[in-house]
């Protein structure tokens, strides 16, 4: 488990004084708006439609009981009794008041929690597989470079400053679930013939309005050269990134105007000026931060859980849940519980005060007192027995949090739109909910098979829209909201852009429209063949066909 | 026949918790934008730029802008659908905001 280490403990205190000092300030008007943005930005305090908004960082989306449970109280004293988990493995706060904020940086620094590298142009929060640490297919954890990356770039004075925000996802699988072709830097674990690591290193990808796969600037970077390397990376791009337009500032813009090759080489040329350097990973110091996440206390189990098997036998509903919401763990006898934040019509990654205590209250009993947040907005309990998989699913119940639905349609990644952000052009939130309750059927969803479907509120594409199999953009028309339906992304190692299919959608003729493309799809696709793989094999043509022609 | 009126309303958020507010014909924000003032003419929009400047200085508000609104049986309803949203509360949690709080325009849903 990710902790604090003494400096950490240092300058969170001293972020929260200094905060509560800049908040007091700006309150008794010493200091004006102008002034002050900034500095509530840094710490992860936005202004939206209806109040102040709090994103808290959760590192790699790994947290503890106690921090669930903290969490839990934020919602119920300072919010609304609720929060919103987000496709960066953070949470958001939607009722926050500039005079309780103080306060809230307290409690949660009284977990080691913080609102630190969730807003600005600086590095923010790391990303990575919420599975880390637990998945059958994993090569190796990669939280330890994870949290070294998070302590390199945690208020780095060199790249506080950066031409724009900055992300940086990691996974160690071969499986890519952290969508690192879609970060400005994503890392992939690879290992060699003689079993070392190394680290494949991407550049360049990203959503928003102008959405880019990364490239690949190194095929296999020893691990103690990923810091030094990435410090090239960062000045290559401090130095050439655009600060004059905002949209073309983040460096996948970079990447393009100069293209890979030349990209490639400036980021080498800075990386061989700066031979043996002090940033180089020490073997030691990776080896505390790895003792951080070391691997729970597993028992020593048979790969068959007699009881597990027995309760699926004799209740179809858990068998149904466990079929769907289950993964396969490294370790014989235990799970990976996919705990899913889409209820039937409900809003995609929102989770009351009373279900994070339940949460919290489950990870500590069965889950090696660990949560993770999912970038897909949902909880993972990463290290269940099997034989405990019954209980955990009978709590979740009570608490309306066994939608059987994970990876299924009814699984729907959406941005807040414009319900809660300023930012958005249209509303996000109602389309999912309507699409969710039009697949309310579990059964209907299974027949449709594995499909991400992902809705932005805005061309910022926080709802992942360009790498959703199916991918729903939110635009206003001349006060009127419509939605441009994308098929074809996906952010898996395979990943790719959408391809708009044609003219947009008034909100109500949206479900339709995805029933349409989704029957279409089910006609034309061969034995076993996944959604994504079908619209790969044929195209957008007949897709759009089924959904304009009859029109 | 009750008519239309067209014009500005002066917004911003209240700073210390940042609600919504409009500017009223007293000169106060309020929570609803029934109180607010609807300038009609030029003149009426140079006084709500001034007064809203002074209480963004005195601290009270913060990112104060004109909304284009209309008013019809002394209600008023913002244009934009943004700005609808604004005064009423999230669609999606009809028991969260302005409209759980009493505190919504009368004429401003925005449809579900």
């Amino acid at each position: 488990m990710y902790r604090y280490d003494e400096f950490d403990h240092k300058f969170v205190a001293e972020r929260t004084a200094q905060f509560r000092d800049q908040a007091a300030r700006r309150l008794s008007g010493e200091i004006t708006e102008d002034e002050f943005r900034p500095l509530r930005l840094m710490n992860g305090l936005y202004l939206q439609l209806h109040a102040y908004m709090l994103r808290v960082a959760i590192p790699y989306g790994t947290l503890s009981g106690k921090q669930m449970r903290q969490l839990a109280y934020i919602a119920d004293k300072y919010d609304r009794g609720y929060g919103h988990f987000t496709t960066r493995q953070n949470i958001q706060y939607n009722w926050i008041k500039l005079e309780d904020t103080a306060d809230i940086l307290q409690a949660l620094a009284d977990v080691e929690m913080h609102a630190i590298q969730t807003s600005g142009n600086c590095i923010r929060n790391v990303t990575t597989d919420h599975w880390a640490g637990a998945a059958a297919d994993e090569l190796a954890d990669p939280r330890p470079i994870a949290e070294l990356i998070r302590q390199w770039s945690s208020l780095h004075p060199e790249f506080s400053f950066l031409p724009r925000k900055f992300k940086v996802a990691i996974t160690g699988a071969p499986h890519d679930r952290a969508a690192v072709k879609v970060h400005d830097i994503g890392l992939r674990m690879h290992k060699n013939d003689a079993g070392a690591i190394g680290w494949e290193v991407m550049v360049g990808g990203g959503q928003g309005r102008t959405p880019m796969i990364a490239v690949t600037v190194r095929d296999f970077l020893p691990e103690k050269e990923v810091i030094p390397y990435l410090e090239a990376i960062m000045r290559v791009y401090n130095l050439f990134g655009r600060r004059d337009n905002k949209y073309k500032a983040r460096i996948k813009i970079l990447v393009h105007e100069l293209g890979a090759e030349k990209f490639k080489s400036e980021v080498e040329a800075e990386y061989a000026r700066h031979p043996a350097q002090s940033t180089e990973v020490d073997e030691r110091e990776l080896a505390r931060i790895s003792a951080y996440f070391k691997a729970p206390a597993y028992e020593k189990l048979s790969r068959f859980a007699p009881h597990f098997e027995e309760a699926k036998r004799a209740n179809p509903e858990f068998a149904r849940w466990a079929k769907n919401n289950l993964a396969a763990h490294l370790v014989d006898g235990y799970t990976i519980v996919n705990i899913s934040l889409k209820p039937e019509g409900g809003i995609p990654g929102d989770a009351t005060g009373e279900q994070m205590r339940v949460m919290s209250t489950l990870a500590e009993l069965y889950s090696f007192d660990e949560l993770r947040v999912s970038h897909a907005q949902n909880i993972v309990l990463a290290h269940v027995k099997l034989e405990d998989a019954f209980a955990v699913w009978e709590a979740l119940v009570a608490s309306d949090m066994a939608a059987a639905n994970y990876g299924l349609i009814g699984d729907i990644i959406a941005c807040p739109g414009l319900d809660y952000c300023a930012l958005a052009t249209a509303r996000s939130i109602p389309v999912a909910q309507a699409i969710s309750r039009k697949f309310a059927n579990v059964a209907t969803q299974e027949h449709y098979g594995a499909v991400k479907l992902n809705i932005s509120g805005c061309i910022n594409a926080c709802g992942h829209h360009h790498v959703g199999h199916i991918g729903i953009l939110g635009l206003d028309k001349k006060g009127e909201e419509f939605y441009q339906i994308t098929l074809g992304g996906s952010s898996s190692e395979n990943a790719s852009i959408g391809t708009i299919l044609g003219p947009g959608f008034a909100a109500h003729e949206v479900p339709d429209a995805i029933e349409t493309i989704l029957n279409t799809y089910v006609k034309l696709r061969t034995s076993g063949e996944e959604f994504l793989h079908t619209y790969r094999r044929l195209g957008p043509a007949p897709f759009k066909e089924a959904l304009y022609a009859a029109a | 026949m009750s008519i239309i009126e067209k014009g500005q309303v002066m917004t911003a958020n209240r700073l210390r918790d940042g609600d919504a507010v409009f500017l009223t014909r007293s000169g106060e924000w309020s929570e609803k934008v029934d109180d607010a003032v609807l300038a009609l003419e030029p003149l009426a929009v140079t006084a709500l730029e001034a007064r809203a400047a002074k209480d963004v200085e005195a601290t009270l508000v913060t990112g104060q802008y004109l909304i284009k609104a209309e008013r019809l049986d002394g209600k008023i309803r913002a244009i934009e659908m943004r700005e609808r949203m604004r005064t009423t509360g999230p669609t999606v949690r009809l028991d969260l905001g302005k409209q759980a709080d009493g505190t919504a325009g009368a004429f401003a849903a925005v449809e579900a």
